[in-house]
């Protein structure tokens, strides 16, 4: 969206002074997800067990995952609300395949050469055609999900084969998950490319400002397109581990997960209007998301009593810096 | 000249008869009068809501939390309806009215005092809204026979042929179009879209315009939760889950610039009535409703391609013509 664009900081690897580092936005992410963390300990006994903390990590992997490309996306200046229903769409497909017979690794292959294609299809729909990204991808949500509705209508694909079972019910090792694994490596990965290539440098220079990027001859487009790709193959790799962990398919399969997923990455710390934000702040936000919800229900509050804390906390963590900063500039 | 200004809705108007006289070529019935206006009838909700959003969008701004906000104000009506049958409509509409601005206003308030960015507060009030949806009903629903007759009956009353909802759509679009089009503050909407910067320097508070119009949006948010509730005869957490987007595209189809300071009332009325004879028709030429979604989505696309060619051009003569005024 296109609000008046706030005077903006200087993102990313400057040389700071340790304090700065104490005040970050990763430091009070920390300090709200140990707090979080003690009061959960504190309010159920059933909390601190390495099989309940295990199942924790099944509420953010998977939109964890999407969040890591989506808040490249959205420090590029751009969207993706699309999300939720290339998961629907791939998932669809997958199940079409079973049907047809086919083995894990070609549902696996499916699923992820359906993500990107949706991805590309959205990349190029706004870097070529020059489209708002927020509303072309309010359209292809409809379009995705809509075509995995005219496939299904209110049935359900099921039967898929036990190999399969492993992606989203499967673990490494003890309690780690292979869910967790990967949204471990995949949070590494793309810490890499946004805080360490070259690459990373010119997302960030675009969402600052697109038109110096282009003047110094960073190809806005083709990186654009890149990101819009690299968020529809992650929704496609958490198709695979949803589907897998439900073992059934419906066309309302992660209904309303885009705004899970975008409210993860600015609770992140990444700025909505682009430029700036952190994989560190992401993975934080996704471990605190999944905290609340699952901190909440132990204590057997209903899913969308807990959905008022995930909004009040998204509304207060990007407030404070601002009424903090305000009344030290009063005082 | 004028009729080169309307220029993108009349070929929005076009498109629709065109569609219209696609599906009479299946369903004759189709095209009658009398049916036209049930259409009509039918869509009036998202019309209301579709022109809260206008002025929202217009303004370079976007309000998510509008069919939570629905919900809830819906759940409220219907509560005190339940509660107190004797409360009699016209003030649970005002009531419906003052909850949307209060849950309107806390929007506007995010947004013109702390400057967050709309898209973030509205996420954020969006969840929230729904919740206390159900922190207030308990996750109960409230059902027609709990509704009292006058609570259904008002919209559906006829006055000179047609129902009280569409008098009602029809007073919205009118108010709207005065506001838009007559009043200073249309004029300071257009040109906080336009030039947000260049408004700062005319004189306009860019801050206060936007806490304004989200009051607008949420009055209207509020108002279509006792239209939806009153319509549906069921007051639940679910009531227009996901609406929010339907909303946004209505706007979109009827070329409201997401960009900002391009768009009418006009646009935003067709815009929601092709939604709706889409919604109308499936069923009647024996498409499965199961296509509707993906239909939506694909006119959406066509709109936004249709809608950025001259955009630029477009946005220019808005601005002079506020230049002029």
């Amino acid at each position: 969206m296109t609000d008046i664009p706030a005077p903006r900081h200087i993102p990313d690897r400057l040389d700071k002074p340790l304090s700065s580092a104490i005040f970050s936005w990763e430091a009070l992410l920390v300090v709200v997800a140990v707090a979080i963390f003690a009061i959960n300990s504190f309010a159920s006994p059933y909390f601190l067990d390495p099989y309940s903390l295990s199942d924790l990590t099944f509420n953010f992997t998977e939109k964890g995952l999407i969040a890591f490309a989506m808040a490249l996306l959205i420090i590029s200046g751009e969207i993706d609300l699309s999300v939720a229903a290339i998961i629907a769409l791939a998932s669809t497909m997958m199940g079409m395949a079973v049907q047809a017979g086919a083995g894990t690794p070609v549902l696996v292959l499916i699923g992820i050469v359906v993500g990107l294609g949706c991805g590309a299809f959205n990349g190029l729909l706004v870097t070529r055609l020059g489209l708002p990204s927020i509303v072309v991808t309010i359209g292809t949500m409809s379009l995705f999900r809509g075509i995995a509705f005219i496939i299904l209508g209110d049935q359900a694909y099921k039967g898929y084969p036990e190999s399969f079972a492993f992606f989203g019910q499967g673990y490494v090792w003890w309690v780690v998950s292979f869910e967790l694994v990967l949204f471990l490596i995949a949070a590494i990965v793309y810490w890499f490319l946004l805080h360490r290539t070259s690459f990373g440098r010119r997302v960030f220079a675009i969402g600052n400002n697109p038109v110096a990027a282009q003047f110094s001859g960073v190809r806005v487009g083709r990186i654009k397109f890149i990101l819009f790709c690299l968020t529809g193959l992650m929704s496609g790799i958490a198709s695979v581990l949803i589907t897998s962990r439900l073992g059934s398919t419906r066309p309302s399969i992660a209904q309303g997960y885009e705004l899970e997923v975008i409210t993860m990455v600015v609770l992140g710390g990444v700025s909505i209007l682009g430029g700036a934000g952190s994989i560190v702040g992401v993975v934080l936000a996704a471990f605190i998301m999944g905290l609340v919800t699952f901190g909440l229900g132990l204590l057997n509050v209903p899913g969308i009593v807990m959905s008022i804390f995930i909004g009040v906390l998204l509304i207060i963590v990007i407030a404070l810096p601002i009424v903090w900063r305000r009344l030290r500039g009063s005082s | 000249m004028k009729a080169f200004l309307k220029y993108r809705e009349i070929w929005l108007a076009a498109a629709i008869i065109v569609l219209i006289g696609l599906i009479s070529t299946r369903f004759p019935a189709f095209a009658d009068p009398g049916n036209l206006r049930q259409v009509f009838n039918d869509t009036s909700i998202l019309m209301i809501l579709a022109l809260g959003q206008m002025v929202i969008i217009l303004t370079r701004s976007i309000d998510l939390s509008m069919a939570s906000n629905l919900c809830f104000t819906g759940m409220v009506v219907a509560m005190l309806n339940a509660a107190h049958p004797a409360i009699p409509i016209p003030a649970l509409i005002v009531i419906a009215l003052a909850v949307g601005l209060v849950l309107g206003a806390i929007n506007g308030l995010l947004v013109w005092r702390l400057n967050i960015p709309s898209i973030v507060v509205t996420l954020g009030t969006l969840t929230i809204y729904r919740g206390a949806t159900f922190v207030l009903s308990g996750g109960a629903w409230v059902n027609a026979d709990k509704m009292s007759p006058d609570f259904i009956g008002f919209q559906r009353a006829a006055f000179l042929g047609i129902p009280v909802l569409s008098w009602i759509a029809i007073l919205v679009i009118a108010l709207f179009f005065v506001l838009m089009t007559r009043t200073a503050l249309g004029r300071s909407i257009y040109a906080i879209g336009v030039n947000p910067t260049a408004s700062v320097y005319t004189g306009i508070d860019v801050g206060r315009t936007k806490f304004i119009v989200f009051c607008i949006s949420g009055m209207i948010g509020g108002l279509a939760g006792y239209l939806w509730i009153s319509r549906y005869v069921i007051a639940s957490v679910e009531v227009a889950n996901g609406y929010e987007l339907n909303i946004i595209a209505a706007c979109v189809i009827g070329g409201i610039s997401i960009a900002g300071g391009i768009g009418s009332v006009g646009g935003a009325v067709l815009g929601a009535l092709f939604l709706g004879i889409i919604s109308n028709a499936l069923p009647v030429i024996n498409i499965s409703p199961f296509w509707q979604m993906a239909i939506s989505g694909s006119a959406i696309i066509l709109a936004v391609v249709l809608n950025a060619r001259g955009e630029r051009q477009q946005g220019r003569i808005i601005l002079r013509k506020a230049e002029a005024a």
